[in-house]
């Protein structure tokens, strides 16, 4: 069998539960495949030892077990590894190899899947291009037509997509706190899902944003998202805001049928300077979802328009208090000091150093919102305005709202290094339509349903209730059925 | 809303990160920017709004105040820039 690594984690799990392949035929053509894709940074620490290993535990163990036993994965460089390099593709965490793993790779690993690698991202989490890594950029594997500028795969979890989406692996983890896992797949043609804030501990995982962060998988399908869900999913008495709740069987859940469900349309998300392109791909899914069935109800959520602001209140806020832990001190990078340097030169040369631009200015931004004076005037009306962007989520859903369906994205991947003379807000508006759904705590899904003039993927976002990934998974599911999204990148690389 | 070099400079020092004098002007206009666009959150009417504390509904678990874990001085210094007889070192910080 050749190209095991364009599998789906579903095929490959049917193929391997048949004895048609072995873990280690599988490890070892995505290896491979990674030895010769350097061109698209998405791989940025290698750990072919490990996979091997994993692989040939995974052949020794058999396949009827776990759904995963065998299956290599790409991990992103936010989640802990132990004895891995684990930087956040920050140049502060040069260096670091945990000693201990995150929750999620634990339970991975548990189900017999593979470690291929650590994969790039913005660094911290923070961007929406994969520009900010310390690593270089990740480059889409996607072109457009007759064009040969390199484009962004979208970030933060920039090198899960390019990795996923040419094939290096058969899935990969991601994750998103303002649609960060959303917006890559969007960019590069896979499907990424953002769980309901809790489903998935945040053990391990380098902090960002606390209150926003979520881990989740990104993949070939729908199915093989409903797959990789479940296995990262789960209560973790070591993260108190994980759920204690009963992970269901999400793949079960996929019927295709969403006849009798009530989709909503929301009148926000209609925002000027969006491109014909998304106009035309959000009318064609409404139309697909009407046509498998669904009643389609125009919704509004008056506060959409104050999502972002306060996330750039919030988040940078949160970041502030996170990254304080950066010190020298502990873990990581620390600057050589000059004779008389005390400890606070220590702590301003070491942070100077290790952070890039974009994580400096959001921990300044969050110093100063958070500081003496502002709190109130920025902090806690932010606080405020969330609640208010979860009551109309609440309001709709009360209504009788199943999901919603918006855009993922507000343009197809842009070229690399186009934004470099943008003010940050302009990079900050890719986020315009995921933002919401982190602020809310809710689970969201991008689907690729098109392609624009330049052979361009474009994804479109369902937004489920709290908890109801499997219903979400499920609309999705009827979604890609009907939009048969089939376009892969011509390779290049 | 206009930051001075000032502010800028307070700000930097408040979050530990060193700022050469001449990067501080560039740093305040990019803050502005930034508060510029979050200010649209004064239009918001908040009144009587609690701030969101909990982003799901759930009670924060408790469990018996007991050691879990522990013994670890190895693994706890094993990634320390300097460790030194079982302690992480840092310039002295009493004269």
């Amino acid at each position: 069998m050749s190209n095991l690594n364009n599998m789906t984690i579903a095929a490959a799990r049917d193929a391997l539960r048949k004895g048609e392949v072995t873990a280690v035929e599988l490890t070892e053509s995505c290896l491979s495949q990674i030895e010769q894709a350097d061109a698209l940074g998405a791989f940025v620490h290698k750990t072919p030892e490990i996979a091997l290993e994993q692989a040939k535990a995974a052949d020794a163990r058999g396949h009827d077990g776990a759904d995963l036993n065998g299956i290599p994965l790409g991990i992103k460089d936010l989640f802990c590894t132990k004895g891995v390099p684990t930087q956040a593709a920050s140049g502060i965490l040069d260096g670091f190899k945990p000693e201990y793993e995150s929750t999620v790779t634990n339970q991975l690993f548990n189900a017999g899947a593979v470690m291929l690698g650590k994969l790039n991202m913005d660094e911290f989490a923070m961007g929406s291009s994969n520009e900010t890594s310390v690593y270089g950029n990740a480059v889409n594997p996607w072109r457009r037509s007759g064009d040969e500028a390199y484009l962004t795969p979208g970030g933060s979890s920039g090198g899960s997509a390019a990795a996923v989406a040419a094939d290096l692996c058969l899935g990969a983890t991601g994750t998103d706190t303002g649609g960060s896992i959303r917006q890559p797949a969007a960019f590069t043609g896979i499907t990424g899902i953002k769980p309901t804030y809790g489903r998935v501990s945040r053990w391990g995982i380098v902090a960002f944003a606390s209150s926003l962060d979520q881990a989740g998988p990104m993949t070939k399908d729908v199915r093989d998202a409903a797959i990789l869900l479940g296995a990262m999913s789960g209560h973790d008495p070591k993260d108190s805001t994980s759920a204690d709740l009963p992970v269901p069987d999400f793949e079960a859940m996929l019927t295709g049928d969403i006849r009798g469900k009530t989709i909503g349309i929301p009148k926000e998300y209609r925002m000027e300077g969006t491109p014909e392109a998304i106009e035309k791909l959000w009318e064609d899914g409404t139309a697909m979802l009407k046509d498998a069935g669904a009643k389609i109800v125009d919704i509004s959520l008056p506060h959409t328009k104050y999502a972002l602001p306060a996330y750039y209140v919030i988040a940078p806020a949160e970041a502030s208090s996170n990254l304080a832990r950066y010190d020298g001190v502990r873990f990581g990078h620390r600057a050589k000091l000059d004779a008389g340097d005390g400890i606070t030169e220590m702590y301003e040369k070491t942070r100077a150093e290790g952070f890039g631009d974009e994580v400096k200015r959001r921990v300044m931004v969050g110093t100063y919102v958070l500081s003496a004076g502002f709190y109130d005037a920025y902090y806690n009306r932010a606080r405020k305005v969330r609640a208010l962007i979860k009551r109309d989520f609440e309001a709709v859903f009360a209504d009788g709202i199943d999901a919603i369906l918006t855009p993922a994205t507000p343009s197809a991947a842009f070229g690399l290094g186009e934004m470099i003379d943008a003010d940050p807000i302009q990079m900050y508006l890719n986020d315009v339509f995921t933002v919401t759904v982190n602020l809310a705590g809710l689970p969201g899904i991008s689907v690729p349903t098109g392609v624009d003039k330049d052979g361009l993927p474009l994804g479109l976002q369902l937004i489920g209730r709290p908890w109801e990934e499997g219903d979400l998974l499920n609309t999705a599911y009827a979604l890609e059925q009907a939009a048969q999204f089939v376009a892969k990148p011509a390779r290049w690389w | 809303m206009s930051i001075d070099t000032e502010t800028a400079r307070r700000v930097a020092k408040l979050a530990r990160i060193q700022v050469p004098e001449d990067d501080l002007p560039e740093l305040a206009q990019e803050f502005g920017a930034i508060l510029d666009f979050v200010e649209q959150l004064a239009e918001v009417d908040v009144d009587g709004v609690e701030p969101m504390t909990s982003v799901t509904p759930q009670r924060l678990k408790r469990r018996d105040d007991v050691v879990t874990d522990g013994n670890q001085q190895e693994a706890v210094l094993a990634n320390a820039p300097d460790a030194r007889e079982g302690f992480f070192a840092v310039p002295k910080v009493v004269e």
